[in-house]
């Protein structure tokens, strides 16, 4: 319970704040507030939604199924799992560079390695969601199909550029 | 506003029906799982709502606009992208922050490109992203990266 109340704190606090400044006519209160609100409502009718989509998109694709098959599966088959399988994932770019190492070692070719990346960077389920809430469904989707093949050619590229003695090593400090 | 919430919603519905029809437990499993993170994300969520609402209070709108408003023209873009590449915001801060943006004038290409650049060109995490790569395949990673997203801009920028 005290560890709920902490994490809300900021919460409650901004929320006395904004009571005391429209009580007290406290201009600027007030525009940080009604700026938060626009924020608050654009996102609130989304996020529900998204997290349906979220939650079942994790039940009928476990992350598991999908790392099973990008070791052996090459060719479309390969890169469509790859690109599933990084739309699944959370967390700025950085943290794909361990799972590239996983991948790496599991036998993932080159080129998927970095399709991979380029659709962990600008595909992820939960941004997209997010990205639509703020941005626009029309400019969501565009962006995203425009993106998709231009990282798919940079993962050909990579292969190319980088060639077969390609390797991923462990960072880990 | 109301037309993006109505199609979104709509595809939910859709594909939550059929997730009911094709095995309801499984899709009971996955709404809870929904809900849990839904949970998890709230308070950091509403946490960086309210700082960015304060940020924007300070920041005048004027200087926004200057720099990436309708008039920067291609200084505005190559602002953007440059910015976009350095630094390192997630996407939660990144997202309302393109959406204020926008309000203040800037146009869908600049924010394309700021956008782009931010997710998939990480100058500040190159040293550790040579760790894993190596130098060449990192720093080549990079600059594609970087040209990709001055294409998507740019597009974005014809279309929109």
């Amino acid at each position: 319970m005290i560890k709920h109340i902490k994490n809300y704190m900021w919460v409650i606090l901004f929320i006395i704040f904004s009571i005391v400044s429209y009580f007290m006519g406290f201009k600027p209160g007030q525009m940080i507030y009604s700026n938060f609100n626009e924020f608050f409502i654009e996102m609130i009718s989304f996020i529900p939604f998204l997290f349906i989509l979220i939650g079942l998109f994790d039940v009928w694709f476990p992350k598991e199924m999908l790392e099973k098959h990008i070791g052996q599966e090459s060719g479309i088959k390969g890169i469509f799992l790859v690109i599933l399988l990084a739309m699944l994932q959370a967390g700025p770019l950085y943290g794909a560079f361990p799972v590239a190492y996983l991948l790496h070692k599991k036998g993932a070719s080159v080129k998927n390695i970095f399709i991979y990346l380029g659709a962990f960077s600008s595909m992820k389920i939960p941004m997209l969601g997010i990205e639509m809430g703020y941005l626009g469904i029309k400019f969501t989707i565009l962006r995203t199909l425009i993106s998709l093949p231009l990282f798919i050619l940079i993962g050909y590229m990579m292969e190319r550029f980088v060639g077969k003695n390609f390797k991923v090593k462990d960072a880990k400090v | 506003m109301v037309s993006n919430t109505f199609i979104f919603g709509l595809f939910t519905a859709i594909i939550l029906l059929l997730s009911v029809i094709l095995d309801r437990k499984k899709t009971f499993l996955g709404l809870k799982k929904g809900a849990k993170m839904l949970f998890n994300i709230l308070h950091p969520f509403l946490n960086i709502l309210i700082l960015i609402s304060l940020v924007l209070f300070f920041i005048p709108d004027y200087l926004i606009v200057n720099s990436l408003g309708a008039n920067s023209g291609w200084l505005g873009f190559i602002i953007a992208a440059i910015i976009g590449s350095i630094t390192l915001i997630p996407g939660f801060i990144s997202y309302p922050l393109a959406a204020a943006l926008l309000k203040q004038g800037a146009t869908y290409s600049v924010v394309a490109v700021f956008m782009t650049t931010l997710m998939m060109v990480g100058i500040v995490t190159l040293p550790l992203e040579i760790k894993y790569f190596g130098k060449k395949a990192a720093i080549l990673r990079n600059i594609l990266n970087f040209i990709a997203a001055i294409i998507i801009g740019i597009i974005i920028g014809w279309l929109i």
